[in-house]
């Protein structure tokens, strides 16, 4: 018997906002719920989550594409099951075990993302499994690992946002990604505290700021080591916390003395008193907080330009001071989850590194298979993406909660990479643009009809809890992952249940950096989540990290210097604009849920290209025109949208649709070295007035 | 490119292209000759040095990383042999090269004054050009109250900015009838010398020094005008001069500077020159800027890392900035033929702004006190790019960026179709119909249209039309 409530998280973003569903009158209502992160709040995407249960495009049954027709047919799961293991044997026969290939997503519970993850080592043998997590948090999680040994994206509780006396905010845009977040703002605003941003628009966060700083798309890394240059020259590094708890800061120190405020004002168009004050904000505050998101995140130089404002909050003396830190606003629902138990290329369960032997052997021991028949790392998801169908590249993909031909950056290509794999397999909820390109489409369960946990922006670990049981037709992830083990003969054993599921990911974690053995559905359900690490049942859990050491081999944090350098793509005579890319309230990423849900497609009911009133004015454009943007990859078609908030060198375009309107056809896919996260947020456009 | 690579000095521009040599691939070996013998540092922050803001390690920059750098400090280069490709340092050293890039730099200008060697400086008196020259200075100004700066440019106002933060009595001695005269007009220089004076350094224009006379207990410029100032210090900040000497004597062309192509060849094709001491199409250096963008083109163009580099001068922006100043100027200071000029003058608040307009391109800008455009208008400047239509944006305010908030009008005067609650687009019309429907306060409208529920920050806005509605009876709501 289902029940008539469920108190669970929304389905979007890395806030989690509590929710309870409810059964009236044959229809699932939303109500929000007072849970820490949302405080009763709730955006128009979690208020209107509930009408994609019962839509009309909502798939129900598997779908074949047929050999001679080439269209999708309906078709039983077992002609859609047999279709993917024939298809897997043979690929692997013929092209060896790394030709199947797999693609997760930072929206799947932590159950789905570990199981993937095994399914993918053990069921496939295949070492080609990455997730657009890449495309997400990769930068921040690589800078948090090499400063503070480990990657949790808040190392402390939201609420230590409203307390700040300074908070700044880099490339973050919270009241159009996380509305509920604002509440903390406001919070923190309405206290007295200094709330600067750190945007190349004029975003609502920003306009909601005491001060907003404007840069350039593509050096806030300049930025930060000004900021620092600045606390140096004016004595506001905390050389004590510096001595006894870092190492490293002599190169960084030497570094940013060429950062002086003139030459980055130069560099960023920031005034040098707009330096100086938000410099002085955070250095003479008591409790000062930095925060960066994917405008910093989102760059070929993304880690490094994270690990600037790393340097800053470590010279400042800032991270493990009660109140005080550095952290990231993740973005995807379980985003933070989703890294940490291995759908990444690179990573084992409890976020451990596949090719360190240790991991291996313990996590193959819980998987009952040998540690030496585990595949090594595999490449990252875009490069993952790229060799599709190329000679060397994997021919078969299984795409789970991710909708790449929208979502990935140089999108028409890596639609075309997508469109010559011998087998494509996606499992979703509706006809998401990638499902549309199938072979086989598998419908699989809404979050309202699903048990498990969720990792959410402070590392705290929430409970899903399902509402009822999905339509008939439609299947678990978990339900389908462990019928294909089966019918490939894979060893070790796979679970439908998701309690066996995190019981065993409990397991798997043990003793790894994001160690989950405390965490049980039982204690979460006890209080409002549980912060991992939390290594025993019986020991208390993490709600603050680096209290009085940092989990690196000596307790200290590192500094690393680093220094700005150009776009990958600066503009030229042929594309003299930059374009920076980013989301609008009323959608969610790649638009295939939002897109769909007519009251957020009244708000927000397609693309468009933002731009200043003296471009558009030079480029004879009026507001509403259509216009073609440009790029050395592709073209968008989207009508024009005055406004003084940005830049007048930049247009800006949101992300959320596809065909003639995808954003992605015009970005960057120039990677990130360590992190491998693409360019989303600057490459060079021309802008033209159609017709 | 395989090879031996010599860098003379090193300064910003030489630490720096030692650096940049490291970063790129190549098996080429570096040694970086230094007559000074300090690590390399950042001159710009002398005059923070001097107010007493940071100390001398503070000023340190990155060296080069790695290897295939060797940096020998404390080592001066005394002669180049061309014919044999080798140079030869003050302790008799004699080091081969396949390629030599001088990096010698500049020194400050002693004025030709009866009373001042430029060889042995008196005591109290002082140039301003390197870290020696500031200890020199902050030995003497450790006991004293006065002092005095020759040359109202740019390195003798941050110079004198940097003593009155110490406490010091400063004051200005310039020959010209305004200060920095080469980026400001007169009217900023005025605006320049009031500011000044509000942070305790006094002007004295339009009067040269014509003797000094410097003892143990104090020094004394005598001035054209027949009189004189009395000082406990006298910085010199009279210019500065390109350091040719090696390569004059190595029989390399050297007008100003040493003369050098596009690619920072001099006349010897396996010798380079960068920063100070160069001179590429007519102008020398002094800035470090263009020093850093040429040691990015040599190390492109020695390593083969970038074979088609060449040298491209940016624009020169000149910026003094120190608490309570606030100074941009760039381009020429005067307007072309026919070009616009516009201004804005607030001496109560120390501000000047000054733009110069040739069709839609600043030809030049002098921004001075509080402007908030100063990172467009320097942006515009060093691109070319259109100004607005509109100039006032670039004189008076942000050019682009926020708009005023919209100020909190009666909701009678709302249209309907302004959106309150932007989290749930909820427009004021919306919630006027929710009340007609019989909704009768605030949590049942909000219950209604999920009003307030995202991010909150509308609360204000609905509580004010909900009582804006019990107060009105009757209120047409469009459709």
């Amino acid at each position: 018997m289902a029940p008539q409530e469920a108190a669970t998280h929304c389905p979007y973003c890395a806030l989690q906002c509590g929710m309870t569903l409810r059964h009236v009158e044959g229809r699932v209502e939303v109500h929000p719920r007072q849970f820490p992160t949302n405080r009763g709040g709730l955006c128009q995407k979690g208020w209107t989550a509930a009408e994609l249960l019962d839509h009309p495009d909502r798939l129900t049954t598997p779908l074949l594409r047929d050999r001679t027709t080439g269209e999708l047919r309906p078709a039983s799961w077992d002609d859609a099951l047999t279709r993917i293991t024939d298809g897997i044997r043979d690929i692997q026969a013929r092209h060896g075990r790394d030709a199947v290939a797999v693609f997760g997503g930072g929206g799947l519970t932590n159950e789905k993302a570990y199981a993937l993850g095994k399914f993918a080592r053990v069921a496939l043998g295949t070492r080609n499994i990455d997730y657009n997590g890449r495309f997400c948090m990769s930068s921040a999680a690589a800078a948090g690992m090499r400063a503070f040994g480990i990657d949790r994206g808040l190392p402390f509780p939201l609420a230590d946002l409203g307390r700040a006396d300074t908070l700044l905010l880099v490339g973050a845009n919270p009241a159009e990604t996380m509305p509920p977040l604002m509440r903390y703002l406001t919070e923190q605003r309405d206290a007295g505290g200094e709330l600067i941003v750190v945007d190349p628009r004029a975003t609502a966060t920003a306009r909601a700021a005491t001060r907003h700083l404007q840069p350039l798309p593509g050096t806030d890394l300049a930025v930060a080591n000004a900021l620092l240059h600045v606390a140096l020259t004016e004595g506001w590094v905390d050389h004590d916390y510096v001595a006894a708890r870092t190492t490293g800061f002599d190169a960084v120190r030497r570094v940013v003395a060429g950062y002086w405020p003139a030459l980055v004002e130069r560099l960023t168009g920031v005034p040098v008193a707009d330096l100086e004050a938000t410099a002085r904000a955070l250095g003479t505050g008591g409790r000062v907080v930095i925060l960066t998101a994917r405008g910093a995140e989102q760059h070929a130089k993304g880690v490094d330009t994270v690990t600037g404002y790393v340097n800053l909050a470590l010279a400042l003396g800032l991270p493990g001071r009660p109140g005080s830190g550095y952290g990231c606003l993740t973005g995807q629902g379980n985003g933070q989850g989703g890294r940490e138990h291995g759908q990444k290329a690179d990573q084992l369960p409890g976020y451990r590194r596949i090719d360190d032997p240790a991991a291996r052997e313990h996590v193959a021991a819980v998987w009952g298979v040998p540690a030496d028949d585990l595949p090594g790392p595999g490449v990252s998801a875009y490069e993952l993406l790229d060799s599709l169908g190329t000679p060397d590249g994997p021919r078969a993909l299984l795409v789970l909660g991710s909708n790449p031909v929208v979502s990935a950056p140089r999108a028409a290509r890596v639609e075309a990479r997508l469109r010559s794999l011998d087998l494509l397999v996606v499992s979703d909820l509706v006809l998401s643009e990638t499902a549309a390109i199938a072979d086989v489409v598998l419908p699989t369960a809404q979050w309202a009809e699903e048990d498990g946990t969720m990792t959410n922006l402070e590392g705290r670990v929430l409970r899903r809890r399902a509402l009822r049981e999905p339509p008939p037709g439609v299947r678990t992830d978990l339900a389908v992952l462990t019928e294909l083990a089966g019918r490939l003969g894979s060893p070790g054993r796979f679970s439908a249940d998701p309690r066996t599921v995190f019981d065993e990911l409990r397991r798997a974690s043990a003793g790894g950096p994001a160690d989950y053995t405390g965490v049980t559905w039982e204690r979460i359900d006890d209080r409002d989540g549980v912060f991992w690490p939390c290594p025993s049942v019986a020991g208390p859990d993490t709600p603050r990290l680096f209290v009085d050491r940092f989990p690196t081999p000596d307790g200290r944090a590192r500094f690393h210097p680093v220094e700005h350098r150009p776009a990958a793509e600066e503009v030229s005579p042929d594309y003299p604009l930059y374009l920076t890319t980013g989301r609008v309230l009323a959608q969610y990423q790649s638009g295939a849920q939002t897109r769909r849900i007519t009251p957020l497609r009244t708000a927000a009911p397609g693309v468009f290209v933002e731009l200043h009133p003296d471009l558009a004015e030079r480029l004879g454009v009026a507001d509403g025109d259509e216009l073609r943007v440009t790029s050395r990859r592709g073209e968008l078609l989207a009508p024009a949208r005055l406004t003084p908030t940005i830049r007048p060198d930049t247009v800006f375009a949101p992300f959320h649709w596809a065909g003639t309107g995808r954003a992605n056809s015009l970005t960057n896919d120039a990677l990130d070295p360590t992190s491998r996260m693409p360019e989303f947020k600057v490459c060079a456009v021309r802008v033209e007035k159609v017709g | 490119m395989t090879g031996r690579i010599i860098i003379v000095g090193h300064g910003m521009a030489g630490a720096r292209l030692a650096a940049e040599l490291a970063a790129r691939p190549g098996d080429h070996k570096v040694t970086v000759l230094g007559a000074e013998p300090h690590r390399a540092y950042n001159r710009i922050m002398l005059s923070n040095l001097l107010a007493g803001k940071v100390g001398e390690s503070d000023v340190e920059l990155a060296g080069a990383a790695g290897q295939t750098v060797d940096v020998r400090l404390g080592v001066a280069v005394t002669a180049v042999d061309r014919a044999d490709r080798t140079v030869r340092t003050a302790d008799g050293d004699r080091i081969g090269y396949d390629h030599l890039v001088l990096a010698t730099g500049s020194r400050a200008v002693v004025p030709p004054l009866p009373g001042l060697d430029p060889v042995a400086l008196p005591e109290r008196v002082a140039v301003f050009r390197t870290l020696d020259d500031c200890r020199r200075i902050l030995a003497t100004a450790g006991g004293a109250r006065r002092a005095l700066v020759l040359g109202g440019g740019l390195l003798g106002l941050e110079a004198a900015r940097g003593l009155a933060t110490r406490g010091l009595d400063v004051q200005v001695v310039h020959p010209v009838g305004h200060l920095m005269e080469r980026q400001l007009d007169p009217a900023g220089g005025a605006v320049l010398a009031r500011t000044l004076a509000d942070l305790g350094v006094r002007t004295r224009l339009a009067v040269a020094a014509t003797a000094v006379a410097a003892g143990p207990d104090g020094v004394r410029l005598t001035l054209s005008d027949g009189t004189g100032l009395d000082a406990d210090l006298l910085v010199l900040s009279c210019g500065v001069r390109p350091e040719t000497g090696l390569a004059r004597d190595a029989g390399l062309t050297v007008d100003r500077g040493v003369v050098v192509d596009d690619r920072l060849r001099t006349s010897d094709p396996d010798i380079s020159a960068i920063g100070d001491c160069a001179q590429h199409d007519g102008t020398v250096g002094g800035l470090v800027a263009p020093a850093w963008a040429q040691a990015r083109v040599v190390a492109g163009l020695l390593t083969g890392d970038e074979p088609g580099a060449r040298y491209r001068p940016q624009p020169v922006v000149t910026r003094l900035k120190a608490a309570g100043i606030d100074l941009a100027a760039m381009g020429e200071p005067n307007p072309v033929a026919g070009g616009e000029e516009l201004t804005f003058t607030d001496p109560a608040r120390g501000t000047y702004a000054r733009l110069l307009i040739d069709g839609d391109r600043l030809t030049g800008a002098i921004l001075l006190g509080d402007n908030p455009s100063v990172g467009t208008v320097i942006q515009l400047f060093d691109r070319g790019a259109p100004v607005p239509a509109d100039r006032r944006s670039l004189l008076l305010g942000r050019a682009t960026g926020v708009p005023a908030a919209a100020p909190v009008t009666s909701p009678a005067l709302m249209p309907d179709a302004t959106t309150v609650c932007q989290c749930n687009t909820v427009t004021k019309g919306a919630l006027v119909r929710c009340w007609r429907a019989g909704a009768r306060s605030v949590g049942e409208v909000v219950a209604t249209t999920r009003a307030t529920t995202g991010c909150g920050s509308c609360r204000d806005a609905v509580e004010g039309i909900v009582k804006w509605l019990s107060a009105v009876d009757s209120v047409e709501v469009g459709a």
